[in-house]
């Protein structure tokens, strides 16, 4: 059975309802909002709404949690690194032998892992509750993107779930002509190259037949020199759904900075 | 209906011949050929004959000049085939190779889109289409989740929603078991009827069609056309009948290894003798999966594999067949029961395949997958022969360099002994990949779909060779969903299906 990432089951929430481009732009505004300042007090501001609105996605929380741990992993990991190497500024809150951690260099690190997860789960958000063919749809008829470049990426992402079938497969075949279960780490890494540039292989030729597929059905036709004018089964529609979406991003941005500058922590990473 | 297709195609021929860019030969000449509005036409050829060229270039996607060089002219309703954008639709042989869209509806709806059909006009066309095939999912089901049959049957629609004048057909059972060929061809037989389509399939096996169409054409590798006629003219004709055979066609009536007379199984298989010295590989309440930490796809296996001895194991698509020969191989875990490899096959390697070393695996167990190009290794035939006996057994070079002489020889390879094995025919690919495995001297030899796909001189190569390698001792297990082939060669058949497997009756 091939991974599914084209067709997920979705919960049945407000934010499936609502258009994926107007998610893109709410999930955009407190990113791009976040990387602007490294300080704890808009990062803390964001993620506390983030997780205030979690219930809206309408996925268990074993189930979130199962699915994002790797972030919050990453998120720590980050943080711990800043704290031991960052600048050693300010009192000493404790010393390990050579590793030394400040007020300050422990600070910072709590707002670089605050602020990676602040600036994560808005992706989270979107994939939680997006289908990508739904996104396509935006992409394509509401941000007037190309067909050829939206259609064509949609199509090659079903091609990546088979890919993962292949692999598997190709290990197996490979394990049968001996290859590949050597055990020093040089054998190993050169059979792991081996099987890569053959699902590479594997890779251009299904493409190639794909496109001829998309191609026999009409796709990518050029009339007068340009591309043939195409219609959609499908309408990518805004409601005032989608207003309320892109007005809560746009708030969380909003009241992360404004909360950052009344307390004095806004900090422009270039200033 | 809102809109009707807009009648059938003609397609007219004459002198037509394209070389691919970088061919020194011509894959079709001299084609001169008509075919009325509504005909239903097979066509044959050998293998290379350019059969697959001539459905692309009639579907406009050959490419543009610089993809090769065209000869004559080839029209579809008076214009250019290229031309006539969504007169003609194509379904091709790999099911998954053709699918762009992740779900059953937005993927039949995806040509109308392309041909910018007004969306209302759409969603009843997808309906319509999915109708005719006999497709009765929802239209929001995952394509993926769909089996080989019913992938076909979608492609089928995807067509047949953009109303099409000419459907164009090339090879779309052959890789199908048979309840999905047979679902193929009443899809392509109904949605025919209903449309009045004009109708071009490209196929070998020869009978699934011979009673759909009207009219076969067979191309000659030379250039031009071998035959033209009726099915009764071309088909009863005896010297037509001998040529196509010798072209690797699969002639109703006609047995690749016996020809016109009635075969007969290849081997005695009457003795089932029970030597306990044969015994190579036993399972007892064996279950298999992919995994083991999911439930097991089948369970409660008990077989044994004995040397000199031929065993299939059939059943529907899906059912665990594949999963159940990769365990027996060694290259899959086994998941419950017990999977005891004995002396006569151990040979002191310890008595678990799956735990074996390369080295020990390879000269004990081979494995041909149902793709030739999953288990090529190197750029060269040759490399791709000595890569097992001399890399993996390490084999002595005296050794390897007779054990491959005699391969390629046996295996008509050596004239592709320098050639790249992804260049190779279909034929040629499962020759090489059969060879590959051998050139280590296993003592069970395990198989997947070999005759899948192939021509009838193919198919009598491979199971001419099997049947010498069973005489010399070797054991086989076969997955394979071939009658004919397990009524030539095999002992025993298995069946899977639900989660069990059972023997069923031996082959007489």
């Amino acid at each position: 059975m091939s991974v599914d990432i084209l067709t997920p089951e979705l919960a049945n929430s407000v934010l499936t309802r609502a258009n994926p481009v107007a998610k893109l732009a709410a999930a955009l505004c407190i990113t791009i909002t976040l990387l602007l300042s490294v300080d704890w007090v808009s990062a803390s501001v964001a993620l506390a709404c983030e997780l205030f609105m979690l219930p809206l996605l309408g996925v268990r929380a074993g189930t979130f949690l199962r699915r994002t741990w790797p972030l919050a992993a990453a998120a720590a990991v980050a943080a711990y690194s800043t704290a031991l190497l960052g600048a050693k500024i300010g009192p000493v809150w404790l010393q390990l032998g050579p590793a030394v951690f400040t007020e300050h260099s422990v600070l910072t690190g709590v707002a670089i892992g605050l602020r990676g997860l602040a600036v994560a789960l808005p992706g989270v958000f979107l994939l939680f509750s997006t289908d990508p063919t739904d996104l396509a749809d935006g992409l394509a008829q509401k941000l007037r993107l190309p067909a050829r470049f939206v259609l064509g990426a949609l199509a090659g992402m079903r091609l990546v779930g088979l890919l993962v079938d292949e692999w598997r497969t190709l290990g197996l075949a490979r394990r049968a002509r001996g290859v590949g279960s050597g055990h020093s780490p040089i054998a190993r890494f050169k059979a792991f190259l081996g099987q890569a540039f053959a699902l590479l292989v594997q890779a251009i030729r299904r493409a190639t037949r794909l496109a001829i597929a998309m191609e026999a059905r009409g796709f990518g036709g050029i009339v007068d020199g340009r591309p043939a004018p195409r219609t959609w089964a499908r309408e990518s529609s805004y409601s005032r759904l989608d207003a309320w979406v892109i007005v809560t991003g746009a708030g969380v941005a909003a009241l992360s900075v404004g909360a950052a500058v009344v307390l004095g922590t806004w900090n422009v990473v270039w200033g | 209906m809102p809109h009707l297709p807009s009648g059938p195609a003609r397609v007219h021929a004459r002198g037509w011949g394209w070389r691919h860019a970088g061919r020194k030969a011509f894959a079709v000449s001299g084609v001169d050929l008509d075919i009325a509005p509504g005909e239903r036409v097979l066509l044959l050829g050998a293998s290379g004959a350019g059969k697959s060229t001539l459905l692309h270039a009639l579907a406009g996607v050959l490419g543009a000049a610089e993809e090769g060089e065209e000869q004559g002219e080839l029209t579809v309703d008076g214009v250019p085939a290229p031309a006539a954008r969504g007169r003609a639709g194509l379904v091709l042989q790999d099911p998954d190779g053709q699918i762009a869209m992740a779900r059953v509806g937005d993927e039949v709806a995806f040509g109308c889109e392309n041909l910018a059909v007004p969306r209302d006009e759409i969603w009843p066309r997808v309906h319509r289409a999915l109708d005719d095939v006999g497709l009765d999912v929802p239209i929001d089901r995952s394509t993926a989740a769909l089996s080989g049959g019913q992938k076909q049957r979608l492609a089928l629609a995807c067509i047949l929603a953009m109303a099409p004048g000419l459907v164009l057909l090339d090879e779309p059972t052959a890789n199908l078991d048979p309840e999905g060929v047979e679902e193929v061809r009443e899809a392509v037989r109904r949605s025919v009827d209903r449309t009045g389509a004009t109708l071009v399939v490209v196929e070998h096996r020869v009978s699934v069609w011979a009673e759909l169409v009207d009219r076969v054409v067979v191309l000659s590798g030379e250039g031009g056309l071998l035959a033209d006629g009726s099915p009764e003219r071309v088909l009863g004709d005896a010297d037509v009948r001998r040529r196509l055979a010798a072209a690797g066609v699969w002639v109703p009536g006609w047995h690749p290894l016996t020809g016109e007379l009635t075969p007969s199984a290849l081997r005695d298989t009457s003795s089932q003798d029970d030597d306990p010295q044969a015994e190579l590989l036993s399972a007892q309440g064996l279950a298999v999966g992919r995994s083991p930490k999911t439930p097991p796809v089948v369970g409660g296996i008990d077989l044994v594999l004995r040397a000199g001895r031929a065993a299939s194991v059939t059943g529907p698509n899906g059912a665990g067949k594949s999963t159940l020969a990769l365990t027996l191989a060694g290259l899959l875990p086994a998941v419950g029961g017990r999977l005891e490899a004995l002396p006569a096959l151990a040979r002191g390697a310890g008595t678990s395949p799956h735990r074996w070393r390369s080295s020990e695996l390879v000269s004990r167990i081979g494995t041909v997958f149902q793709e030739p190009e999953h288990q090529f290794l190197t750029p060269r035939v040759l490399d791709e022969l000595e890569f097992g006996p001399r890399r993996v057994a390490r084999r002595p070079e005296k050794e390897v360099r007779a054990l491959v002489d005699g391969l390629l020889e046996r295996l008509r390879l050596e004239r592709l002994a320098e050639a790249n094995p992804f260049t190779l025919s279909g034929g040629e690919k499962r020759r090489l990949s059969v060879a590959t495995m051998l050139a280590t001297d296993p003592s069970l030899l395990v198989l997947d779909e070999p005759t899948f796909g192939q021509d009838a001189l193919t198919w009598a190569e491979l199971v001419r060779l099997l049947a010498e390698l069973l005489e010399q001792g070797t054991s086989l297990l076969a997955v394979t969903h071939d009658e004919d082939f397990t009524n030539a060669l095999s002992d025993t058949v298995y069946r899977v299906d639900g989660g069990r497997a059972a023997r069923v009756e031996a082959v007489a």
